[in-house]
């Protein structure tokens, strides 16, 4: 515990606050890189996702993809990827990127499929078009539900981009392999403990987030009624979870 | 290519190393989970402070956990043991959310109706709610056996040998086939992990058949993007 | 269904704890583990560790088939991680025999230590090591920290030697991993002792693929490289002279427990003594560039020198 003393110490050391690779600038890194593999990764993914969960198509697919992702070892990939592109931050983004891919596609077509199917016909025999169903009111409805997906890859990117330091002069993880190259226990002990400050920071800004985009009109009755089964079959539905019990 | 067959003997010693780190850890935390998962079914006001922790223990990052955790176990950095016990907390992280809802699933009238026909409490959550909420259960631990198999290369990075240290060599060497290999690797045991497990699942639950509906609402489920 | 199921359950229950247990047992008694690895080894087995470096695997592996063919009973432990992981695990007596670098471990112990010279250096770390271990003779062959540039800046520049590098206007940049930038030799001792200023950026390959691909790309000016890289020379590279011995030599050399007998003394030290600089360059290169085994190109070597 004595080392968890020293760490703290670390930590609060105004030497360590000021110059090339103070803490504060470490955590502006740590925090510019996971925001910019956060944008590339919901380009790339969340209109995916919502098409996927608007047209029911490719849902099988979907589950397949960010299966196989999840298992691909991050760490893996990144070294494959340092050893052609080099040192700097491309490959830690990229590898990043697709790290976050599968919860945002997950939190895409869950939170557009969750829209009780009977909201969508009624819109849709109000005259709405396609395109204002999905902006007006499968997006607002399905907000928490892909905001939570946003906030598991966000957590995903933070905890990792630490291993962006073995390939590039960046973010919180420079204290982590600097700390263990230069037997510093403290510094190393402090660098991980600011990491997980930072993400749960960060978690519980999203917690927020999450209850506040859910439409006033909702919020009341938010929970299971969201999840109501669909009116029309669909080519591919989903069997309500209890289903499997039943047998 | 040439290096694969050159070192045959060594990729096979560290696929068996890293079966020995993801196995364990897996079977712990999913052992662990599920009684936890139940009180935070059977007992409401527990709920909220259960799966909060599992959440918050989602968010440690894991290089941070492993540096962390010698602190606390007084266990070398390098020592296995402590990436066993990392990767089991993620798991039961994992899991314990899972298992709530699992057991939630069991239908009220089935339990009440096992209480009518003379069940113990315990009888009934062995002979009922425990085969019941079994599928869902399995998915969970489906999702675990992914992301513990991936998550257990890690460890190379601080000296822990497991099929990720074909990637730090691979770097040194300049070796791509080398990490093409941990990777492939890594993703085989996976998916072989995961055969294994709906196997026994087939085994104990005869009447189970897997269902994509299921592991897809896991996967939602475990990716946190629900409301609650 | 109920007593079936629960049945079932036990069993799967008793399968899951049994696996649980064989498996940890498994965990624990591999032989990476620090804790319990050499306990059950018979007494007489000698173990061979080596550090997380593929040329120090080679050596490691040279000693230990050196010892087999002289009858000894060895066990190899490769890839211990780095020096502050293995030393507690050799001066805990779980490794006896270990290839070390001489100036680099005085660093370790010495870390303010003034000798720069191969005996110097030698000298000052027999009495520097603690009690139960020493070192055997030193082999010509080194593998010591040197600072890289690519021919065309050594050309363009005019730059041979560290003491050059005062005069180059344009700013520099130090490659190397992250604990260069406090060692003794690092951005520091090059202004104290060279007057030159250079910025760093961290890489953490040890001189590795990163490290030259960030030279070459020009990314960083100058880098740190082991002596014994086969890469200085595939990749072009001049290595600066050190006039003012900014570097410790560092010799290849074996620390050893006290279970390491004189006659297993005499075998490592004839294979210190036939491993030369240029060998060792040369078994690296058959590591990173033809891919080889540790196993097969220690196995090779001592053929080529008909050693045992």
């Amino acid at each position: 515990m004595n080392l968890l003393l020293e760490a703290i110490a670390w930590i609060f050391d105004p030497a360590n606050w000021t110059g090339a690779g103070s803490i504060p600038e470490r955590i502006m890194q740590h925090l510019a890189i996971s925001a910019t593999v956060l944008v590339i990764a919901s380009l790339i993914a969340l209109p995916i996702g919502m098409f996927v969960g608007h047209t029911g198509r490719g849902k099988d697919g979907a589950v397949t993809v960010s299966g196989g992702l999840r298992a691909l070892p991050t760490l893996g990939l990144l070294t494959l990827l340092g050893l052609s592109i080099g040192i700097g931050l491309q490959a830690p983004i990229i590898a990043l990127v697709v790290l976050a891919l599968p919860p945002l596609l997950a939190g895409a077509y869950a939170g557009l499929e969750s829209v009780d199917r009977r909201t969508v016909d009624a819109a849709r025999a109000m005259g709405m078009r396609e395109r204002q169903v999905i902006g007006k009111v499968e997006l607002p409805l399905g907000m928490p539900i892909i905001v939570g997906g946003i906030r598991s890859a966000t957590l995903q990117i933070v905890a990792t981009a630490t291993l962006a330091a073995y390939i590039a002069d960046d973010g919180l993880g420079r204290f982590i392999f600097a700390g263990l190259k230069t037997r510093d226990y403290a510094e190393m002990l402090g660098g991980s403990i600011l990491v997980i400050l930072l993400a749960l920071a960060i978690d519980g800004l999203f917690a927020i987030i999450q209850r506040l985009v859910v439409p006033a009109g909702v919020r009341a009755t938010r929970t299971r009624e969201l999840r109501s089964r669909p009116t029309r079959p669909r080519a591919v539905v989903g069997q309500p979870i209890t289903e499997g019990n039943r047998e | 290519m040439n290096w694969l067959w050159s070192n045959l003997d060594l990729v096979g010693e560290l696929t068996l190393t890293h079966l020995a780190l993801s196995v364990p850890a897996i079977i712990l935390s999913f052992v662990i989970s599920v009684p936890i998962g139940w009180v935070a079914h059977r007992y409401q006001w527990s709920r909220g402070v259960l799966l909060a922790l599992c959440g918050l223990l989602y968010a440690i990052p894991s290089l941070a956990l492993l540096i962390a955790l010698p602190v606390v176990t007084g266990l070398r950095t390098t020592n296995p043991i402590n990436l066993v016990i990392a990767l089991t907390l993620y798991g039961i992280a994992v899991i314990v959310r899972t298992a709530a809802d699992a057991f939630d699933a069991v239908e009220p009238d089935v339990r009440q109706s096992a209480t009518a026909i003379g069940y113990s409490p315990a009888g009934r959550f062995w002979g009922v709610e425990l085969p019941l909420a079994g599928p869902v259960l399995l998915s969970g631990l489906r999702v675990v056996i992914v992301s513990t198999v991936s998550l257990a290369t890690i460890g190379a990075v601080i000296g822990v040998q497991s099929l990720g240290s074909l990637f730090t060599d691979g770097l040194q060497r300049n070796i791509q086939a080398e990490i093409v290999t941990g990777i492939v690797l890594t993703m085989a045991l996976a998916i072989g992990l995961d055969w294994a497990s709906v196997a026994i699942g087939r085994l104990l639950m005869p009447w189970w058949r897997p269902s994509a509906a299921v592991r897809r609402r896991t996967l939602e489920r475990v990716e946190r993007v629900d409301a609650a | 269904m109920n007593s079936a199921g629960k049945g079932r359950l036990l069993a799967l229950a008793a399968v899951a704890v049994g696996a649980t247990v064989a498996l940890a047992g498994c965990a624990s008694g591999d032989p990476l583990d620090s804790g319990s690895g050499t306990d059950d080894a018979s007494s007489d087995t000698i173990v061979v560790g080596s550090q997380d470096y593929y040329s120090n695997e080679i050596i490691a592996e040279i000693y230990a088939q050196a010892l087999e063919a002289n009858g000894f009973t060895v066990e190899t432990q490769p890839r211990i991680g780095q020096r502050e992981v293995y030393i507690p695990e050799i001066e805990a007596g779980e490794i006896d025999v270990f290839p070390e670098y001489t100036g680099n471990l005085l660093q370790y112990y010495v870390p303010d230590t003034t000798a720069t010279t191969s005996d110097d250096v030698y000298a000052e770390l027999e009495t520097a090591l603690p009690e139960g271990l020493r070192v055997l003779d030193q082999s010509p062959a080194t593998d010591q920290d040197s600072y890289n540039v690519t021919k065309e800046f050594s050309e363009a520049n005019g730059v041979t030697s560290l003491a050059d590098l005062a005069k180059v206007t344009t700013p520099l940049t130090l490659g190397g991993n992250s604990e260069l930038e406090t060692r003794p030799y690092g951005p520091t001792g090059l202004k104290e002792v060279y007057g030159v200023e250079v910025g760093f950026t961290p890489i953490e390959d040890s001189g590795g693929p990163l490290t030259i691909k960030a030279l070459e790309d020009g990314q960083v000016q100058l880098v740190n490289i082991y002596s014994a890289n086969p890469a200085i020379s595939t990749s072009d590279l001049v290595t600066l002279e050190d006039p003012e011995g900014l570097f410790l030599a560092s010799n290849v050399v074996p620390v050893v427990s006290e279970k390491v007998t004189d006659e297993m003394a005499d075998v490592i030290n004839t294979v210190s003594k036939a491993l030369t600089a240029e060998d060792l360059v040369a078994l690296n290169a058959l590591s990173v560039d033809e891919q080889q085994s540790a196993d097969q190109i220690a196995k090779d070597w001592l053929a080529e020198k008909s050693l045992f």
